[in-house]
């Protein structure tokens, strides 16, 4: 393989493995502090990429249509928990599985009904078309690489918010005792509507920015949570860091299978999964 | 089984579960509906001559999606697995016919039918090994993501017609020294081998169950930790479930593709995983004849709503919702606290005489 082409393979998935991490990170968060498993996550993908091709056509600007998109997915994320998620925290993991299957079923109803079911596409923002010359014979897209940037931005602004900060002090106490930390006095009823909220947010996020270079479509967040919980199960269920490192590994494998094993892509990124669980049953940085 | 061994044999795991105890009132109710499902061929075309042919081929359907149920209760009712990956042995069972089948004559029962049965077991051994020691949550994403891989091997490669699916032109013919046995062509036959199915099923089950095997599958569904505690390893038991799981979601995928002619990968898709867990759940857990109640419960909708509104599943959605806010026990659930409602009120308001 020659290396410029090895190159643009090995950006190709670290951008994809860091915008995994955004769905992952969320889906693992509100697992580890509300025990919950919401197969939803990749819905919210879904609706984040639908609300911002809508509203950028609205506004007639990427990142108008990506600001109301944005606190429209933290409402309904919101909303989401404070109606049918707060549900959940007393029950098995079972009657989360077919509450959250259920909303899968509802949104992405709704999203055709609201906007109907063709392909549709989000033209890349003007000011970051093009592409820039990294070597004599590379040339790589700057809104990739923008994209990548922004995905570890938010990355370490998230390791800063949950290590440095006091409402990440109460996320790190609430995920590691609930009980505990609501007698300590932290609001916990509130601490999981504003987590969720946040999660819903990130994954939406993820759905707007990857929108102008994959297609918006029906259904587009199916697939995604599936890989997402690959992440999730490779880098150990509740761990952060493991999302991070579990959705770089899982960005790379995928996107070289698709380039060297085209027939069995979708199979490599399942059986790394195999090989981590044989070696690691509960993943590489799973909570004690 | 008032009686307090020295032992702890399997039976003690599990209290109350008694012994047989003969059909109750829900017994004879579920008695009634069987009769009268299996005399549907004999009044349905004077009843619907219009949609007959239509309501014998759904309910077929309805059977099968039965028998899959059932397959998926044993996992998750009785032995605790939540499995989501359980269409992937559906779809196998599916596609072992469809890939051994030749093209221009009807494939061999005796041949196919342990084709679809060893295969599917094959993929749950491997899958059940790797996924068993994990549980709860763990245990959930795995299967889904196995499920997911399963799906994808279908979808994306080319040798059983990638997305678009393959057909099978004949159903499978059941031959005994050269003379053809049933004619699965006929509808009405194809009927009663598939009810036949489901009542093995049924009845397979039942047994099993029964036996010390279930009464140890199920203590490990309610508490692991006790059962390893008395000293049964619950992960060799919980393997053996899923892989009898599988076998018979791989007949329920077997039956399904003689049924249309028409494998594709949907059969595998994690939806369709989430769906039979949908029935088992509507239905009432770890009872059997719950999963068969769900099954065809969620079919009937199907075939009334479908027809109404181009949005079914935004329907679907909202009533799985709803299902889980307000019916945690399923429809068996209910008809068990119709049953206790109305023994107390015959009794006056006497306590359950059920054990």
């Amino acid at each position: 393989m020659d290396p410029t082409f090895f190159l643009i393979q090995v950006l190709n998935g670290l951008q994809y493995g860091l915008l995994l991490f955004l769905i992952a990170s969320g889906l693992t968060l509100i697992f580890g502090i509300m025990g919950v498993i919401n197969l939803a996550h990749g819905a919210f993908y879904m609706v984040g990429a639908w609300l911002v091709w809508w509203f950028a056509g609205q506004f007639d600007s990427f990142l108008l249509g990506m600001l109301a998109a944005l606190v429209l997915a933290a409402a309904l994320g919101w909303v989401i928990e404070r109606t049918l998620i707060t549900v959940l925290y007393e029950r098995e993991h079972l009657d989360q599985v077919v509450l959250t299957y259920g909303l899968i079923l509802v949104l992405n109803e709704l999203q055709r009904i609201l906007f109907g079911t063709d392909v549709q596409g989000v033209p890349v923002p003007e000011q970051v078309q093009g592409s820039l010359r990294l070597t004599e014979n590379l040339t790589y897209p700057v809104y990739r690489l923008m994209l990548a940037g922004i995905c570890l931005l938010v990355a370490v602004a998230m390791y800063l918010v949950i290590q440095r900060t006091r409402l990440g002090m109460w996320i790190r106490a609430s995920a590691a005792n609930r009980e505990v930390a609501a007698t300590l006095g932290i609001n916990v009823r509130s601490l999981n509507a504003l987590v969720f909220a946040a999660g819903t947010a990130l994954a939406a996020f993820a759905g707007m920015i990857a929108a102008p270079i994959s297609s918006v479509y029906p259904g587009m967040g199916d697939s995604i949570i599936v890989i997402s919980f690959v992440v999730v199960v490779i880098g150990g269920i509740g761990s952060v860091k493991g999302a991070f490192l579990g959705a770089l590994a899982i960005g790379l494998a995928d996107t070289f299978g698709r380039v060297l094993l085209p027939e069995f892509s979708s199979f490599l990124v399942y059986a790394l999964m195999a090989a981590v669980l044989l070696w690691r049953p509960t993943g590489l940085f799973a909570r004690a | 089984m008032k009686t307090l061994p020295l032992q702890p044999s399997p039976r003690s795991l599990v209290a109350g579960a008694g012994g047989w105890r003969g059909p109750g009132r829900v017994g004879m109710a579920l008695l009634a509906l069987a009769v009268l499902l299996a005399l549907y061929p004999a009044y349905g075309a004077t009843l619907f001559p219009a949609q007959h042919d239509f309501i014998m081929e759904k309910l077929v359907t309805m059977m099968i999606l039965a028998i899959f149920a059932m397959s998926l209760d044993l996992l998750v009712g009785v032995g605790g697995m939540v499995s989501l990956g359980h269409a992937a042995f559906f779809g196998l069972g599916g596609y072992a016919l469809a890939l051994t089948a030749p093209e221009y004559e009807a494939a061999s029962v005796w041949l196919t039918l342990p084709a679809a049965l060893g295969i599917s077991a094959a993929a749950a051994l491997v899958i059940g090994a790797l996924s068993i020691r994990t549980s709860g949550i763990y245990f959930i994403m795995i299967t889904l993501a196995f499920g997911q891989m399963f799906f994808y091997v279908f979808n994306d490669s080319s040798f059983a017609g990638g997305s678009d699916g393959t057909y099978i032109y004949f159903r499978p013919t059941a031959e005994l020294f050269g003379v053809q046995v049933v004619d699965l062509e006929s509808p009405l036959t194809f009927f009663y081998v598939v009810f036949g199915a489901m009542l093995g099923t049924y009845a397979l089950l039942r047994v099993l169950l029964a036996s010390p095997f279930g009464r140890v599958l199920r203590g490990i569904g309610i508490n692991p930790q006790r059962v390893r505690g008395v000293g049964y390893n619950p992960d060799a038991y919980r393997l053996v479930a899923f892989v009898i799981g599988a076998m018979l979601a791989g007949l329920a995928g077997f039956l399904s593709a003689s049924q249309y002619g028409f494998v594709n990968p949907s059969m595998l898709s994690w939806h369709h995983s989430g769906t039979v867990l949908v029935m088992v759940i509507l239905g009432g857990l770890g009872t059997l004849h719950g999963a068969i109640l769900g099954a065809f419960a969620l079919e009937l909708l199907h075939v009334i709503i479908e027809p109404l509104t181009e949005h079914w599943l935004l329907v679907l959605g909202g009533l799985i919702i709803l299902m889980v806010l307000v019916l945690p026990r399923g429809l068996a659930g209910l008809l068990e606290g119709l049953n206790r409602l109305g023994r107390r009120r015959e009794t006056g308001g006497g306590a359950d005489d059920d054990d």
